[in-house]
């Protein structure tokens, strides 16, 4: 898929993702090694981006299974349509009884959820599992098999094994412990919150509008945040919609006003943005 | 290629003896890692190998400097000669203004070599972090790189200028950590990789002795008290989703089985009574155990919602009820034990620890706040100065609460040593080790009532 680690960030940067060193090495490995990536960070810093670009550049099908909790076998892994084998046993009359069952349980009555999907396809697949710990416990057990040998059973047809590996991508917002089992089947990746200069770049890229000088602001601002002692700091997501809405106000140079009446694009808690006007001493005016 | 196996079997060795799992497994990916990527770029090399080994984000703080250790930048000092000290803070206040990374590794390097060596027989010498940052002080150079930065204009005038001053200190702090690496693989040449790496890397933080830590890992542990209070409050709701299956009501079994003609079909399970249990929190938040009170009761204030009350109170030998202090969004983690020891009475007419005289004060001025329902925690080490343990307090408090508990930071040897009076109390309450915030994690979930 990708012939070394600058390969990976450069195709990546084609369609919009720019990747960190540490992104870009794990993403090659994990296509090299064939493992797939589990990836945990805060919200809004790319996890789920990540797939799809991966997606995009290996001009692969991107199957996506939203973990939530109470997901179960039926919605991540295949489901017999009852409906159509009523129908076929009331359709065909004279047949021996035994005729019917081996008939009703074939894959013409299967009905495939993602991580089937993901695994029986001949074309190139990148399967992503969302939000991996919204799911329950159980539900970690049924990706094991998946995860580890690309493979799933189904007790009246046999085991399905994937012709073509799928490049599978799970993301995590850590709010459960997900057990040592998974973890140790995936290649771990943790995506923080970028340097400076990455921030700029990834700033530039999505609001190009905005003048270099007021971009570099915008990021030191934003890094200072980070640094407070907030319940929620900015991601990288909110650093794109504070230069969006700087944009659309026309502001050239951030000052007091600006910031103090833009900051509830930045921080979604009053007592965070208490805290922050006091630091920033905004207050002053 | 033997040796580089060789190396990664010794630096998971390392790991593993900080509590890092890795098993078999992943060793061999981590060497086709290796493989794959090849030896000639190390930052690569690093993520390469934090990604097939490391399970977790909080284990990233032991592989990087372990990973210094094993796969060190460099073999010696760097080139050139000794380099005196004014010319150093020179060359450091314009990698500090520039914001140059690469360069303050390399004047890390070079100033570990001229300022940090001691000792002078082989067998007693080596490299301080310590020495080389006293002499350099990076910190004093403050004032000179803002004008430095300011006078060029690049800081941009106006409203970012106010954010120099923390993003400077910031940089400085970056250069001491990197002196500390370069001075720990320093020693590691001449001492062996294997001992530094067992000794000078700290452990995570919530490996961290709560009576040992200090201020950085102490404000570690107070960041990670929101993420592992979401964790437990998890792990509390599936107890309680198991707790609620639970006997059989044969009465209403046998009821609703009249209906099949006296066969139970479907077995009835008693319900049990949606109560919300209570907490009532003792905190000894005397200099000793501060630290392990404090992270306790911002830990159990981000879990309030799971419980129908929480009461907490503070003590050093007077008691005063601090409930109000810990109230959601008042709450700032950094101030909470100056605002208790400032806003609450907790000290008489001396400033040490009483238990006897404050766990009295307790009985008789809130023994109201323990009722059936109620499950108490008692936070401290139990050293009383010498003075009465006052047993027969704690006894009406046990006996009148539904369960009580003693959470204790020191490890279980010392226990009746010297002032402690853990034995005694110990009879009277289950008292349990409680000295790293793994521990306590593990015993909040095992003991918080649901």
């Amino acid at each position: 898929m990708f012939t070394s680690v600058d390969d990976v960030s450069a195709r990546l940067a084609e369609t919009g993702y720019l990747a960190s060193p540490a992104v870009a090495t794990t993403v090659f490995l994990a296509a090299r090694l064939g493992k797939p990536l589990l990836v945990e960070g805060p919200a809004g810093v790319g996890k789920t981006e990540l797939a799809k670009a991966v997606a995009q550049v290996a001009g692969a099908r991107l199957v996506r299974l939203q973990c939530y909790e109470g997901v179960d076998e039926s919605r991540a892994l295949y489901e017999w349509n009852h409906a159509k084998q009523l129908l076929r046993i009331s359709a065909g009359r004279d047949e021996s009884w035994d005729e019917t069952r081996t008939d009703i349980f074939g894959e013409e009555f299967l009905l495939p959820r993602p991580l089937l999907t993901a695994i029986r396809g001949d074309e190139p697949t990148v399967l992503l599992i969302d939000e991996t710990d919204k799911a329950d416990v159980e539900m970690e057990g049924l990706l094991l098999e998946v995860l580890s040998d690309f493979q799933i059973t189904v007790p009246e047809l046999g085991t399905v094994t994937a012709t073509r590996r799928p490049f599978v991508v799970l993301t995590s917002n850590a709010g459960r412990e997900l057990s040592e089992a998974l973890r140790r089947r995936c290649l771990f990746l943790h995506i923080g919150f970028p340097e400076a200069e990455l921030e700029r770049r990834i700033v530039r890229l999505h609001v190009p509008g905005l003048g270099a000088a007021l971009t570099a602001s915008v990021v030191r601002v934003v890094g200072a945040l980070r640094a407070m002692d907030l319940r929620k700091v900015p991601s990288v997501a909110e650093t794109v919609d504070w230069a969006h809405t700087l944009l659309a106000l026309g502001a050239d140079t951030l000052d007091e006003a600006v910031v103090q009446d833009t900051l509830g694009v930045l921080l979604k808690h009053q007592d965070d943005i208490r805290k922050a006007t006091a630091k920033l001493d905004l207050e002053t005016l | 290629m033997s040796d580089v196996a060789e190396r990664i079997t010794s630096l998971v060795g390392a790991l593993r003896a900080h509590g890092v799992r890795i098993g078999t497994g992943e060793s061999v990916d981590a060497a086709r890692a290796v493989e794959t990527l090849g030896l000639a770029d190390r930052e690569l090399l690093r993520e390469g190998l934090a990604a097939t080994l490391l399970h977790g984000v909080g284990q990233r703080a032991v592989f990087d400097p372990v990973f210094d250790l094993y796969f060190p930048r460099g073999v010696g000092g760097p080139d050139g000669g000794p380099a005196d000290r004014a010319a150093l803070r020179d060359r450091l206040a314009a990698a500090l203004a520039a914001d140059d990374p690469a360069a303050l590794a390399r004047l890390a390097a070079e100033a570990v070599d001229g300022l940090g060596g001691y000792g002078s027989s082989p067998e007693s010498d080596g490299w301080s972090a310590y020495q080389t940052l006293e002499r350099l002080r990076p910190q004093t150079l403050l004032a000179r790189v803002r004008a430095d930065v300011r006078g060029r204009g690049v800081s941009g005038a106006g409203f970012t200028d106010r954010l120099l001053d923390d993003e400077l200190r910031r940089r400085i702090e970056e250069f001491r950590r990197l002196v500390g690496a370069e001075a720990r693989r320093r020693v590691a040449e001449r001492r062996g990789r294997d001992e530094i790496a067992r000794r000078a890397v700290r452990p995570t933080a919530d490996r961290v002795d709560f009576l040992f830590a200090n201020r950085d890992q102490l404000a570690e542990l107070r960041r990670a008290v929101r993420p592992l209070a979401r964790k437990l409050a998890t792990r509390l709701a599936a107890r309680r989703r198991r707790a609620a299956r639970g006997t059989i009501d044969l009465r209403r079994t046998l009821r609703s089985s009249l209906s099949t003609g006296g066969v139970p079909m479907r077995p009835v399970l008693r319900r049990r009574r949606p109560a919300r249990p209570e907490l009532v929190l003792l905190c000894d938040v005397s200099g000793s155990v501060s630290g392990f009170s404090d992270f306790t009761m911002l830990l159990v204030q981000a879990l309030h919602d799971q419980f129908g009350k929480v009461r907490v109170f503070a003590f050093v030998n007077r008691l005063d009820e601090v409930t109000g202090l810990l109230d959601h969004g008042r709450a700032d983690p950094e101030g909470l034990g100056a605002r208790i020891r400032a806003e609450a009475t907790l000290t008489g007419w001396h400033g040490s620890s009483d238990y006897g005289a404050a766990l009295g004060e307790f009985a008789e001025r809130y023994g109201s706040a323990v009722g059936p329902r109620t499950t108490v925690f008692v936070l401290g080490d139990a050293r009383t100065n010498l003075s009465d343990p006052n047993l027969p307090a704690v006894r009406e408090i046990a006996g009148r609460a539904r369960r009580a508990y003693w959470l204790n930071p020191e490890p279980r040897a010392q226990w009746g040593t010297g002032d402690s009076a853990a034995p005694a109390y110990a009879e009277l309450v289950e008292m349990h080790e409680c000295r790293t915030a793994r521990q306590l994690s593990g015993l909040v979930a095992r003991l918080l009532p649901v």
